[in-house]
C-alpha cells in the first residue's frame, strides 16, 4: 500500500464507511484486529492521517484534528462494541462445548456400611450413655464361675449342662450371656456402679430361630437407693426412645432368674400382642455377697436385652440367619 | 404344664373368662403359652347303641348297621370302621350334624344303601389322644345325650410355661391355690379323707439315704379288679393334660400327680422280694426302665431296691419287671419325698425325661407324700375295688426341708419396690399366700408354707408381694441422682471412628461366629494350635479363631457364591491365642479385600487393588490418631500371606499386626478366584491417639528440592527415607518419595526413586547454601551407606 500522506477527509471517511459493515462482519478476534491495524495500526490509515496534521497550517490543523479524532473514536467504538460481541460469543461456544450430562454418576470409591447389630448397640449405649451408664467388656471365653457360680447358678442348674453351654473343660465355657461382665465391674468396683455390657454370648442352639452366637447388652446401676420402680422406669424409657414411640407399652411380667430377686420379664406392645424383649430384676444379695458388696447398705437392679431381637424389630429383618451370613446384599442395606 | 380349664374350675372358680384367667395367670408369673378349646366345634352327635350290624350287599369293607340313638326309631347308617360291632356305645352324627372342617351330615345312599347319619370316629371330631376307628364310648353312656355335654367338650386346655422356681405349680391344686390367692376366693376341691386300713398287709421300708429321700410311704392295696377300665372322665383329665391312658392304676397315679403334684409310683406286690430299701446304687448295678432301656446306673443315684437289687429309678422311672401289668391285682404305692439335690441332672444324664422327675428336681411339698398316698388310695379303692392296708410312713425329720422364718423389714418393703404398701396389704397378702405371719419390731417374722421351698430370704417376700400386688400396678420412674460427667480421654480413640473411617474408604462391616473350622485354622496360622470346643455344633465350627481372617474368608467365598465380584470386608473382635501365660483374648480389627481397587464406573479405567491400595487405606486409619510416621513396616514372615507381599507392622517396635496378600497356594488350597489382600491390628494400639500440639506457621518461602537417586534393589525406600532424616535440621519439613522407576536407562539391580524435599525455615529465608550444605551431606551419607548416587 502507498501511503497517502495527504489528508483527504472525504477518503477516509469513505474508507471508514466501507469499513464499518466489514468489523460488524468479522468473523474473529484475529480477523476485526487486522481491521484494527489497517486503521489504527502504527502505519494505519488514520494514523497516518493524524501524523499528518502537523504539517498544516494551525487552523486547518484544528479542523481537520477535530474531524479525524471524532472519526478515530466511532471506529474505536465499533470496533469495541465487535470486540465484545465475538468474545460473548467465544464465551458462549466454549460453554455450550464444554457442557456435560451432569446426570452421569460421580466417580469414587464406594462407601461401606455398618453392621445392622452396630448400629443397634451404637444406639443403646448412645441413649444409655446420656443416663452416665458407662460401657463395660469382658471376656468371651469365662471361667463357670462368672458365669455361673457368682450369679447364684447352683451346680445342678439345667443352664449348666452341655446341652445349652459350650465346654472347652469342666471349668471353662463360652459365656452363656453378658451377666458375667457385671460380676466383674462389680470385683472391680464398690458402688455407686452404673455400667452397661454389650456383647457376643453363645448357647449350644442353633436353628432359625437360634443362633449358637448371638449379642446382648447387660445394664447394671447399683447404688443405696435404687429401686424395682427405678428399674421400671429406666428401662421404659429406654425402649421408648429407642423405637421413638412416646406410646409404646412395656410390660414387666414376674419371671425368675437365679441372680435377680425380684425378677420379670420385659414383655413390649407390638402389633396386637406382647413380645419378650428381655429379663430384668433386682440384683439378688447372694450375687452381691459373691462380689463383697455389702446387701445391707446396696441394692440395685439388672437387665439383658437382645440385640438381634431389638435390631429385627427395628429395622424390620424377619430371620435371624442373615446377621451372620454377611450377604452383601443384606449389609448394603444399613448403609 | 397343660391341663383343662374345668378341672381347674372344679377346685376354684372365678368369675374370669377363659383368656381373663390366662392372662391373670401371665401377669401372676405364670405364663400362659397356649389356650385352646378341647374340641372343635361341632354340634348334632350324640351319644348311640349299635344294635346291629350286617354285612353290606355291595361293598366288602362297608356294613349296615342299626343304631339306637334315643329318638326311639333304629336308625340306619352305613358303616366302614373296623371295630363297629353289636352292643357298642358310639358317638353317632344325626342327619343335620356339623362337623368340625364344615361337614354337614346329610342323608345318603352308600353303594345303594340308605345311610341316615354317620358313626365317628375321634379324629371325625378333631379329638386327639384315642385310638383310631369308632370312638368307643363305655357301656353305661346315656344313649341320646349330646357328645359334647357328655365329653365335658366345651372346656379349654391351657398350658403354662412354669419357671423352675415354681415347682408348687405343676398340679392343679398349685394352680388352684394361686388362683385362690389372686382373687381372694376360698379354695375347693375333692375332700381329701384318710381311708383307713382293711388289712394289715404291710411292706418294711428302710430308709438308707435319708438325706435324699427323707420320707417315704409305702400302702399295700390288693384284690383290685383286673378286669376293669378308666373312668371317662378320669382318662379325658389325662389327655386334656397330654397324657394317654395306659393301664387303670398307672392312669389313677399319674392322675394324683396332676392333681396334686405328687408324683406316685404303684409296684406289683408279687414281683417284689422282701422289703423296700431307698439307698444309693451300688457300682455296676443296671436296671431295665418301664421303657424298656437298661440304665447304668451310677453311684450318686437314688434306687429303690428289694431283696434282689433296684426296682426303680428312685423319683424318675420304675423297673419294667417291678411294674404293673394286665392281671396285677396286688399292688405297693409309694409316695415320698426325694430332695431336688438327689435328683438333679440324674435324669438327663441317662437321657430320660420323665413327668415324674421333672417334679422332684424342681421340688414337691415334703408334707404331700401321705395325703397323696390316700387319695390314689380313695380313687383306686373307689374304681377298681380293693382291700388297703395301713400307710407305712418312714421320715427322718432331721432331713426334711426346714422352714426357718424370715425377717420381712417394712423399710425394706419401700425401699426395694420404690413403693409403699399398708401393713394391712403385707398381712392380707402373704396370708393369703398361706404364710405364717408373727410381729417383729420392724415388721413381722413369715414362715411360708411347705410347698413353697422357694421363698427363703426376704427379698423373696417381697417379690411376692410385688406379685401379687401387681408388678403393672407399681410406679415406674427415673432415678434422680447427681450428676456427673463421665471421663472422655482424648488419648483413646473410639472404635466406633475406626469402624468410620473403614466405612468411607468402601469397606463393609462384617460379624462372623468366633468359633471356625480347625482345618482352615491350621492353614492360616499353624503357629497357633487353636482351642477346641468339647461340645461344638459341628466341625466347622469346632475351634476358636486365632485370626478373623478366618471368617472374613469364609464371607469372602459365600459372597463370591452369590457372584459378588467386589468384596471389601471388616470385622472387629476377639481372636483367641494359647500361650504360656494363659489364654489371651485380644480384641483385634481385620479387613480383607477382594476385586478391583475401584467399582466399575465411567471414565476409570478398571484395576485390581493391590498391596498399595491396601497400604494407603492402612495409612488412612493410622492417620486418624495420628499414629502414621510411628507405624514401621517390616519384612518378616507369615504362614498364610506372600513373602514378598507381605508386611509385619510395628508401633514404637511392638507388634501392630499383619498386612499382605495371601499366599497364593493358599489361594489355590481355599479354590479361591483371585488374590485376596488381608490385614489384622490389634485394637488397643490401633485406639490410641496422638493430642495435637500447635506449631507456629512459617511466614517464609518453602523452597522444594527433587534428588532422583539410583537405589541399590537390597535398600527399601524407607531405608533411604530414614538415612535422609537422620541429623536433618529443623528447616527439612518433609522428605516424601514421589515416584519410583525401574528400566530403561537405569542400571538392572538399582531402582531410581524421585524424592521431594520439603525446605521452610520459621525464622528467616533459606539461602542456595544452607540448600545445597544439607542436599550435599544427605547424598554423602547416601553414598557411602548404602552407595547410592544421584541420576544424572
Amino acid at each position: 500500500m502507498t501511503v497517502d500522506t495527504s489528508i483527504d477527509p472525504n477518503a477516509l471517511h469513505a474508507a471508514i464507511d466501507t469499513a464499518l459493515p466489514e468489523i460488524n462482519a468479522s468473523p474473529d478476534l484475529a480477523a476485526l484486529d487486522a481491521i484494527r491495524v489497517r486503521f489504527l495500526g502504527k502505519k494505519g490509515l488514520l494514523t497516518e492521517a493524524m501524523k499528518g496534521l502537523g504539517k498544516l497550517p494551525p487552523e486547518e490543523k484544528r479542523t481537520q484534528g477535530a474531524v479525524l479524532h471524532a472519526l478515530r473514536q466511532k471506529l474505536e467504538q465499533v470496533l469495541e462494541a465487535r470486540r465484545q460481541a465475538l468474545e460473548a460469543q467465544a464465551l458462549a461456544q466454549r460453554l455450550a462445548s464444554e457442557a456435560v450430562d451432569i446426570t452421569l454418576p460421580g466417580r469414587r470409591q464406594a462407601m461401606g456400611s455398618l453392621h445392622p447389630v452396630t448400629l443397634t448397640l451404637r444406639r443403646i449405649e448412645a441413649l444409655l450413655g446420656q443416663l452416665g451408664f458407662a460401657v463395660a467388656e469382658g471376656p468371651e471365653v469365662e471361667d463357670d464361675f462368672h458365669n455361673f457360680t457368682a450369679l447364684n447358678i447352683p451346680e445342678s442348674h439345667p443352664a449348666r449342662a452341655m446341652h445349652d453351654t459350650f465346654y472347652f473343660d469342666t471349668h471353662t465355657l463360652l459365656r452363656t450371656h453378658t451377666s458375667p461382665v457385671q460380676i466383674r465391674a462389680m470385683e472391680k468396683q464398690q458402688p455407686p456402679l452404673r455400667v452397661i455390657a454389650p456383647g457376643r454370648v453363645y448357647r449350644c442352639d442353633s436353628d432359625a430361630t437360634h443362633s449358637p452366637m448371638f449379642h446382648q447388652i447387660e445394664g447394671l446401676w447399683v447404688d443405696e437407693s435404687i429401686s424395682f420402680a427405678h428399674l421400671k422406669g429406666v428401662v421404659q424409657e429406654f425402649l421408648r426412645r429407642f423405637f421413638e414411640r412416646d406410646d409404646l407399652s412395656v410390660r414387666f411380667r414376674p419371671s425368675f432368674f437365679p441372680f435377680t430377686e425380684p425378677s420379670a420379664e420385659i414383655d413390649m406392645s407390638w402389633g396386637d400382642g406382647w413380645l419378650e424383649i428381655g429379663g430384668c430384676g433386682m440384683v439378688h444379695p447372694n450375687v452381691l455377697a459373691a462380689v463383697r458388696i455389702d446387701a445391707e447398705r446396696y441394692q440395685g437392679f439388672a437387665f439383658g436385652l437382645g440385640i438381634e431381637r431389638l435390631t429385627m424389630l427395628r429395622y424390620g429383618i424377619d430371620d435371624l440367619r442373615l446377621f451372620f451370613e454377611n450377604d452383601l446384599r443384606f449389609l448394603e442395606q444399613f448403609a | 404344664m397343660r391341663f383343662s380349664e374345668h378341672w381347674l374350675r372344679a377346685w376354684v372358680n372365678p368369675a374370669l373368662s377363659a383368656e381373663q384367667l390366662g392372662a391373670q395367670l401371665t401377669m401372676a408369673g405364670l405364663e400362659l403359652d397356649t389356650l385352646e378349646p378341647a374340641a372343635p366345634p361341632f354340634s348334632g352327635v350324640v351319644v348311640a347303641r349299635i344294635l346291629t350290624v350286617e354285612p353290606h350287599p355291595d361293598a366288602d369293607k362297608l356294613r349296615v348297621c342299626k343304631v339306637d340313638d334315643g329318638t326311639g326309631q333304629p336308625v340306619q347308617v352305613v358303616c366302614g370302621a373296623p371295630n363297629a360291632r353289636t352292643g357298642l356305645m358310639a358317638a353317632f352324627a344325626r342327619v343335620g350334624a356339623q362337623l368340625p372342617g364344615g361337614l354337614a351330615i346329610k342323608q345318603a345312599r352308600l353303594r345303594g344303601v340308605e345311610s341316615f347319619g354317620m358313626l365317628c370316629g375321634a379324629d371325625e371330631l378333631g379329638l386327639s389322644g384315642y385310638p383310631d376307628g369308632l370312638l368307643e364310648l363305655p357301656a353305661d353312656a346315656p344313649v341320646g345325650e349330646d357328645l359334647r355335654t357328655y365329653l365335658d367338650l366345651d372346656d379349654h386346655v391351657i398350658e403354662l410355661d412354669i419357671t423352675p422356681n415354681r415347682g408348687d405349680c405343676l398340679s392343679i391344686l398349685g394352680l388352684a391355690r394361686e388362683t385362690a390367692a389372686q382373687n381372694g376366693l376360698p379354695l375347693g376341691g375333692p375332700t381329701l379323707a384318710p381311708v383307713p386300713a382293711r388289712s394289715d398287709a404291710a411292706v418294711r421300708v428302710t430308709l438308707s439315704a435319708p438325706a435324699a429321700c427323707p420320707r417315704y410311704c409305702a400302702r399295700v392295696i390288693e384284690g383290685l379288679a383286673t378286669d376293669a377300665t378308666t373312668p371317662l372322665w378320669l382318662s379325658e383329665r389325662l389327655r386334656r393334660s397330654g397324657l394317654r391312658p395306659i393301664h387303670p392304676i398307672v392312669d389313677v397315679t399319674n392322675y394324683v400327680m396332676l392333681e396334686l403334684g405328687q408324683p406316685l409310683h404303684a409296684f406289683d406286690l408279687d414281683r417284689l422280694q422282701g422289703g423296700l430299701e431307698v439307698r444309693l446304687a451300688h457300682a455296676g448295678e443296671s436296671l431295665t426302665a418301664l421303657d424298656g432301656q437298661t440304665l447304668n446306673l451310677e453311684a450318686n443315684m437314688l434306687v429303690i431296691a428289694d431283696g434282689q437289687g433296684p426296682i426303680a429309678l428312685a423319683g424318675i422311672i420304675g423297673g419294667q419287671d417291678s411294674g404293673v401289668r394286665a392281671g396285677t391285682n396286688r399292688i405297693v404305692l409309694e409316695s415320698a419325698y426325694f430332695s431336688p439335690e438327689a435328683l438333679a441332672g440324674r435324669a438327663r444324664r441317662l437321657g430320660l425325661s420323665t413327668d415324674a422327675a421333672y417334679r422332684f428336681e424342681r421340688g414337691t411339698d415334703p408334707e404331700l407324700p401321705r395325703t397323696a398316698i390316700e387319695r390314689a388310695t380313695q380313687l383306686l379303692c373307689e374304681m377298681f375295688g380293693g382291700t388297703p392296708g395301713p400307710v407305712v410312713e418312714v421320715s427322718q425329720p432331721e432331713h426334711l426341708p426346714m422352714r426357718r422364718p424370715i425377717l420381712l423389714r417394712r423399710a425394706r418393703i419401700e425401699r426395694l419396690l420404690g413403693f409403699t404398701l399398708t401393713d394391712a396389704e403385707v398381712e392380707g397378702i402373704l396370708t393369703r399366700l398361706g404364710m405364717q405371719l408373727t410381729p417383729a419390731k420392724e415388721g413381722w417374722r413369715v414362715i411360708a408354707p411347705s410347698h413353697r421351698h422357694d421363698l427363703t430370704i426376704e427379698a423373696d417376700l417381697i417379690e411376692e408381694l410385688a406379685r401379687m400386688h401387681g408388678y403393672d400396678k407399681l410406679p415406674a420412674r427415673l432415678p434422680m441422682t447427681e450428676l456427673a460427667i463421665q471421663p472422655r480421654p482424648e488419648q483413646r480413640m473410639d472404635l466406633d471412628e475406626l469402624r468410620e473411617r473403614l466405612v468411607t474408604l468402601g469397606y463393609r462391616e462384617v460379624i462372623t461366629y468366633s468359633f471356625v473350622d480347625t482345618l482352615l485354622l491350621e492353614k492360616l496360622t499353624p503357629h497357633h494350635p487353636p482351642m477346641v470346643l468339647a461340645n461344638p455344633i459341628s466341625s466347622e465350627m469346632a475351634a476358636m479363631r486365632t485370626t478373623l481372617w478366618a471368617g472374613l474368608i469364609h464371607t469372602l467365598r459365600y459372597n463370591l457364591n452369590r457372584q459378588q465380584e467386589r468384596v471389601r470386608i471388616f470385622e472387629s473382635g476377639l481372636r483367641f491365642i494359647k500361650s504360656e501365660e494363659g489364654l489371651k483374648q485380644e480384641p483385634m480389627f481385620a479387613g480383607l479385600v477382594f476385586g478391583d481397587a475401584l467399582p466399575e464406573q465411567w471414565g476409570n479405567q478398571a484395576r485390581q487393588a493391590d498391596f498399595f491400595d491396601l497400604k494407603g487405606d492402612l495409612e488412612a486409619i493410622f492417620e486418624l490418631g495420628g499414629l502414621q510416621r510411628r507405624v514401621q513396616w517390616t519384612r518378616a514372615h507369615h504362614p498364610a500371606l506372600h513373602p514378598g507381599l507381605s508386611a509385619h507392622l510395628l508401633l514404637d517396635g511392638e507388634e501392630l499386626g499383619w498386612a499382605g496378600v495371601l499366599h497364593p497356594s493358599l489361594e489355590k488350597a481355599l479354590d479361591l478366584p483371585g488374590q485376596v489382600l488381608l490385614f489384622e491390628l490389634h485394637q488397643p494400639l490401633l485406639l490410641q491417639r496422638h493430642v495435637p500440639r500447635y506449631q507456629a506457621v512459617s511466614r517464609f518461602p518453602v523452597i522444594r528440592r527433587d534428588l532422583a537417586l539410583l537405589v541399590p534393589d537390597a535398600v527399601s525406600s524407607s531405608e533411604v527415607l530414614a538415612c535422609l532424616r537422620e541429623q536433618a535440621p529443623a528447616f527439612l519439613r518433609k522428605v516424601e518419595v514421589f515416584d519410583v522407576y525401574r528400566g530403561h536407562g537405569v542400571p538392572d539391580t538399582f531402582t531410581s526413586i524421585a524424592i521431594r524435599l520439603i525446605l521452610q525455615d520459621n525464622e528467616r529465608t533459606l539461602s542456595d547454601i544452607d540448600v545445597d550444605g544439607l542436599i550435599a551431606t544427605m547424598l554423602a551419607r547416601l553414598q557411602a551407606r548404602f552407595g547410592i548416587t544421584l541420576r544424572t
